[in-house]
């Protein structure tokens, strides 16, 4: 039986050291980006992440232009994207028939099946235009909103908010997703207990299912978040690519993503060294992001088994 | 309580209204991809190489088979080591290092894919000296294994213990049981989600921005840089020729086809007889 034992062994270890290459591939990812970035930490310190200074002419970096857009642009998606996803969730768990039901739910799957290059080359050539010629006009002249710093001066079509767009429905599909399946995991007997009690739909919703499956479904919305965060193409392609910290939203930005994007195929030296540096700074917070999300949904796993 | 209707029937139409303004994009963009690429989709798109900037006529050939290299490549790397790391946390389900494997391939799921590429820069192109085919495979593959890992893992929990319990009572050893018996009985599962990730990216450009590269001549060489649909989609849609715009269209089209037509595939794949999964 000795040859068994040799067997068992083998795929043992063959299976193992699979399963540890992942260990691996996230380390070594994480120590080569920091590794590569780590001349500019040592030049400029932590000063690097709060300079607005990016002139890679006279080779001084900082990555506060960058990280000010992720978030920015991030913050505008999420506040388009959560209420749209949490109420369509709401909607396909609670409100629509089978029949409609099913294949609405996968259409939004379908949202998160189109590549981010295709998102980019559409919100070039539709959401851009459609940006300069209704929908700044829209929020300037209609709502009288132009005098807010956030939506003062010209929309030329690519900047902050058009990125914020085009992230929105990227995102989309993920909270949704996730939101959906947090609702469904709260109990039926929950909901019927409301119903009897003399509630309304509305008020069964609000008050027998959200409450259970809150943190669920603010787990789904920092998952979107950390979609957005690191999200590349779509948003090189529309946020017009210049290192300026602009109040308004139709000004053209840079994010940590889309400034790697951007600049590293032409960039040398001390340069490179710069956009790893912002590409370690990018991961670090989507890690951060991504473990709080797993965390707040697995909350929920747990408190309904 | 005319009040509490009220505020009900209200609350309802919004969130028929949040599922029908997320439907409006997705229409949006089928609907321009359609107008504006199928009619640019013939014999030269598929047959010809892309043509010099400026200048009309040309295809898309190269980029179409540079991006089936890519993902020759990325398979050839990320599924058998994305599948055995999905075997290994199947079979070891409580061990804590596979709890932390399971939780770690997760995180390497929500790694932003330019980071990706920039790591594959790091350790494929920078010593090496030039762009390749192989570094844009192996940043493809990155992505690949966590999410065939966490797919066959998914499958072969769909098994029922008492099918390897059978195989272990016959005499069976550890590692035949496993392959020959449970995976063999997941085989269908595994290779939907192979599919899938295949299908997650073969729309993918950011890993290849500084891998791949890009080539506007035909190649098949790995060593070589290499065109790629989602790249060529992105070189042509921020260039300032009309003749490329269209041609980007038609990319794009034809690249979501090619998604859907995996997505489409791994639905047809027979899924596993046991249905729901069994702990």
């Amino acid at each position: 039986m000795g040859g068994v034992a040799v067997g068992d062994r083998i795929y043992r270890g063959v299976t193992t050291l699979a399963g540890l290459a992942i260990v691996a591939l996230l380390l070594y990812i994480a120590v080569e980006v920091f590794t590569g970035g780590w001349p500019v930490f040592r030049k400029f310190g932590l000063g690097f992440l709060t300079s607005s200074a990016w002139d890679p002419v006279h080779d001084v970096y900082g990555a506060a232009p960058a990280i000010f857009g992720t978030l920015v642009s991030s913050a505008i998606a999420l506040v388009i994207a959560t209420p749209l996803a949490v109420g369509t969730a709401v909607f396909l768990s609670e409100l629509a028939p089978r029949w409609l039901g099913q294949p609405i739910a996968f259409l939004v799957d379908l949202l998160a099946a189109i590549p981010s290059v295709v998102y980019g080359l559409w919100g070039i050539f539709v959401l851009e235009p459609m940006m300069r010629d209704s929908i700044a006009p829209f929020l300037q002249n209609t709502l009288h909103l132009g005098g807010l710093p956030i939506f003062d001066g010209v929309s030329y079509g690519p900047g902050m908010l058009a990125a914020g767009i085009i992230l929105a429905i990227m995102i989309l599909p993920y909270i949704s997703a996730v939101t959906r399946e947090v609702l469904m995991a709260v109990p039926r007997s929950q909901r019927e207990a409301a119903f009897a009690l003399g509630a309304t739909r509305w008020e069964m919703i609000r008050d027998a299912v959200i409450p259970g499956a809150k943190s669920g479904i603010v787990g789904g919305i920092v998952l979107g978040l950390g979609r957005a965060l690191g999200e590349t193409m779509a948003v090189t392609m529309v946020i017009g690519n210049a290192p300026t910290i602009s109040a308004s939203l139709f000004a053209s930005g840079y994010t940590m993503a889309s400034i790697i994007a951007n600049e590293f195929a032409e960039a040398a030296g001390l340069h490179i060294s710069a956009l790893l540096a912002i590409g370690a700074t990018l991961l670090a917070v989507t890690l951060v992001v991504n473990v709080l999300a797993r965390w707040l949904v697995a909350r929920v796993g747990v408190r309904y088994t | 309580m005319i009040w509490r209707k009220t505020v009900n029937v209200v609350m309802l139409a919004l969130m028929w209204l949040a599922a029908a303004v997320v439907l409006l994009p997705l229409v949006l963009i089928l609907v321009h991809l359609v107008r504006e690429g199928a009619s640019s989709i013939n014999w030269d798109f598929f047959t010809k190489v892309q043509s010099a900037p400026g200048t009309t006529g040309g295809g898309m050939s190269n980029a179409i088979v540079g991006t089936l290299v890519l993902l020759l490549i990325a398979s050839g790397i990320g599924l058998p080591v994305g599948i055995a790391a999905g075997i290994y946390l199947a079979e070891n389900r409580t061990a804590r290092l596979a709890s932390a494997v399971r939780f770690l391939a997760d995180v390497l799921n929500g790694v932003p894919s330019i980071v990706t590429g920039i790591f594959a820069w790091q350790v494929m192109v920078k010593p090496v000296g030039h762009f390749s085919a192989w570094a844009g495979g192996v940043a493809l593959a990155t992505m690949m294994i966590p999410l065939a890992a966490r797919t066959t893992e998914e499958m072969i929990r769909t098994v029922p213990n008492s099918l390897r319990e059978a195989a272990l009572a016959l005499g069976y050893s550890t590692w035949r049981t496993s392959l020959t018996i449970v995976v063999r009985t997941a085989l269908p599962g595994i290779v939907t989600g192979a599919l899938v990730a295949l299908a997650r990216v073969a729309g993918e450009t950011a890993p290849l921005l500084f891998t791949a590269l890009g080539n506007i001549f035909f190649t098949v060489d790995p060593n070589k840089v290499i065109a790629a649909l989602p790249l060529n989609i992105y070189s042509f849609a921020i260039s300032p020729y009309d003749d490329w715009h269209r041609l980007a269209w038609a990319a794009s089209l034809v690249l979501i086809v090619l998604v859907l037509l995996i997505s489409i595939a791994a639905r047809y794949v027979v899924r596993p007889k046991f249905g729901k999964a069994v702990d």
